[in-house]
């Protein structure tokens, strides 16, 4: 099913939530909902799930209004941050809740209830917990039942917050790629929230990067990774080198030295401009190019190494660049030298 | 025998830090807690107590039987069981609803319920009672009126199960509403994202969740209920046989010196008291049973 939000509003008392927001959600697609803590995106969230009533705009499923349906009847699948499994149920009546619940002449069969919640435990591969109670469950165990919860009642959408959130790292990994592997399997809508650019850009068919209330960008992993549309999604989207400077004729001049770059912005306008840690070169202080800095520390582990350095002025503005160890080692780098930086590539933004 | 001879001296580290581990105070600071609390437990807690039995049973059982059998004594018990039986299950109503409404919900007012909600604890249990004659006396509010439709609330039954409902108010509200907050929406939420509708998602999510605190609130409430004295005691006019529950039935039997007769009829008070806190304590061990039951089968 695919979903639709239009020119949707909320505020928490003096906060906005959400500042007039639209989206769709292609249907079968799996779309990420990206951003930092209070930018809205759980609350968008529940708001397509119908938890939170917007204070304007419509949400659309397949095409029709869904504003008035209660969250009872929008048949999403929810999974919340914390699980929210009851606490005093087994796992097999955590899972079978949601088919008890339905109106007698809908509601199948025990035999039927029991079949069919097995077949989810199987699928999320827990089969063997039928019998616990919740908090007999490590954290990956619990977020598989609640999701299998939650596809109990065949949900036409499957919405989930953090679902990822409160795990460890590693069990974090394994889940994420299982998700993917699920999504693939089902083919249901999804959307998920998360804070995590990573997690966002391996999961996701789509992602929605969200600030303050309101949309930055959308698009495919690779498009929002390589062509950010704003500088905060450059910025929330991996480690970043900032340079100010002005746009001249061949590129920007950062202090003293000039980047070069074909800006597409007039010259004489005040600019950011951006270069990931791998596209920075160091090059030695006596070179004519670059922006000078100073090496702080170099951590050279894998088969990259990572250089830290200080810029000039006050206050210092710090700089990463990521570099074949080879290179790094031809440099003879030690802490303390002055150096110059070279960016490969640069994206340039126009100062708000 | 080597291995034999061994063994204590292996055992021996492990006694001595089972005898002064890190974490505890010196022997004679816990000697000293221990004994002030059961001094203190003994001399005015268990004492007046044992002084109750002893002196109920001091002219032998026969008086003592006299006592609880004598028809004033059966009506009054009657009246008790039944201002219970009454104020138990509204307050079990009340204080649900109540609990449920201040945990669940942001609502206007919410500081001002909470505090509501307390002032039966807060206010004398004789204000209270001064309240229902003011409003239900002869010369109070509603008086002329009921009088004119020949309604009795005061110094009858009415009135004292009024006094009763009033006072064992908080019990149940009080117990629920911290464990509730505790627990969270998020439960609920689930639930009527899975389809439930309001009455199932409260019966079979939000009660099972807290109902030992529940079963606790409402063994509160009955215990009260059935020893509430001053709020009664203003309401309820004192007629023998009609309108005494036992606490005021023991105080009418003191002031006539019959102290045998009041002491039984303390005793059998006592005994309805100390039968509560026995299934109180067997339904928190059954929770504590449950609880383990559920965290430990890993």
């Amino acid at each position: 099913m695919s979903i639709e939000v239009r020119h949707i509003c909320k505020r928490f008392g003096a906060f906005t939530a959400l500042d007039d927001v639209s989206l769709a959600f292609p249907d079968g697609e799996l779309v990420a909902l990206l951003g930092p803590s209070g930018c809205g995106k759980t609350t968008l969230l529940r708001v397509i799930a119908g938890l939170e009533q917007s204070d304007s705009g419509q949400v659309l499923f397949d095409g029709e209004d869904a504003s008035d349906t209660h969250v009872r009847e929008r048949r999403v699948g929810f999974v919340f941050q914390h699980y929210a499994l009851f606490r005093h149920m087994s796992v097999f009546d955590n899972v079978a809740f949601g088919l008890r619940m339905k109106p007698r002449r809908e509601r199948p069969s025990e035999a039927e209830i029991r079949r069919r919640v097995m077949a989810l435990l199987e699928l999320v591969q827990l089969d063997w917990l039928a019998d616990r109670f919740p908090s007999q469950l490590s954290g990956g165990q619990r977020q598989r039942i609640a999701l299998a919860r939650a596809l109990a009642v065949e949900p036409k959408v499957l919405l989930l917050d953090e679902p990822f959130g409160a795990l460890d790292a590693k069990v974090r990994k394994e889940l994420r790629r299982w998700l993917r592997r699920l999504h693939d399997e089902l083919h249901v809508t999804s959307i998920f929230v998360t804070h995590d650019q990573e997690e966002a850009l391996e999961v996701a068919d789509r992602v929605v990067l969200m600030h303050r209330g309101r949309v930055e960008q959308v698009g495919s992993p690779e498009e929002v990774y390589h062509h950010p549309a704003t500088p905060f999604v450059y910025d929330f989207l991996g480690s970043v080198n900032r340079f100010e400077g002005r746009v001249e004729e061949s590129g920007v001049r950062v202090g003293e030295a000039l980047l070069l770059h074909e800006a597409p912005l007039p010259a004489g306008e005040a600019v950011i401009a951006f270069a990931r840690p791998f596209e920075l070169d160091i090059v030695p202080a006596e070179s004519d190019r670059g922006v000078p800095a100073r090496v702080a520390r170099i951590l050279a582990f894998g088969a990259s190494a990572r250089v830290e350095l200080d810029g000039e002025g006050e206050p210092a503005r710090r700089f990463e660049v990521e570099l074949p160890r080879e290179r790094c080692t031809a440099l003879g780098l030690t802490p303390g030298q002055p150096v110059r930086l070279v960016p490969a590539r640069l994206r340039v933004f126009a100062v708000e | 025998m080597d291995a034999v001879a061994a063994l204590p001296a292996l055992e021996l580290p492990a006694r001595r830090a089972a005898v002064r581990p890190v974490t505890t105070e010196p022997a004679w600071v816990r000697r000293t807690l221990i004994a002030l609390a059961l001094a203190f437990f003994g001399l005015f807690l268990l004492l007046p107590l044992l002084a109750v039995f002893v002196e109920a049973l001091r002219k032998g059982w026969a008086v003592y039987l006299a006592a609880l059998v004598e028809p004033d004594a059966l009506a009054a018990l009657k009246l008790t069981l039944l201002a219970a039986a009454i104020a138990v299950p509204l307050n079990l109503v009340f204080g649900v609803a109540a609990a449920w409404a201040i945990a669940k919900f942001s609502f206007r007012g919410k500081a001002l319920l909470l505090t509501l909600i307390d002032l039966p604890f807060s206010v004398s249990p004789v204000v209270a009672g001064l309240g229902l004659v003011l409003l239900f006396g002869g010369s109070g509010w509603f008086g002329a009126w009921l009088a004119a439709h020949e309604v009795k609330i005061l110094f009858a039954v009415p009135g004292i199960v009024l006094a009763t409902v009033f006072v064992t108010f908080p019990f149940v509200a009080r117990e629920l509403v911290p464990l509730m907050q505790a627990q969270g929406r998020e439960e609920e939420e689930a639930a009527v994202v899975l389809g439930a509708s309001g009455w199932r998602t409260f019966w079979h999510v939000t009660l099972p969740n807290v109902k030992w605190g529940l079963l606790y609130g409402v063994i509160l409430t009955n215990a009260r209920a059935m020893g509430e004295f001053g709020a009664v005691s203003v309401v309820s006019g004192h007629i023998r046989g009609q309108t005494t529950t036992l606490p005021l039935h023991v105080e009418i039997l003191y002031n006539e010196y019959q102290f045998s007769a009041a002491f039984a009829v303390a005793s059998l008070l006592a005994l309805l008291a100390l039968v509560t806190l026995v299934v109180k304590h067997a339904i928190e061990r059954r929770g504590d049973f449950a609880a383990l039951r559920r965290g430990s089968r890993t």
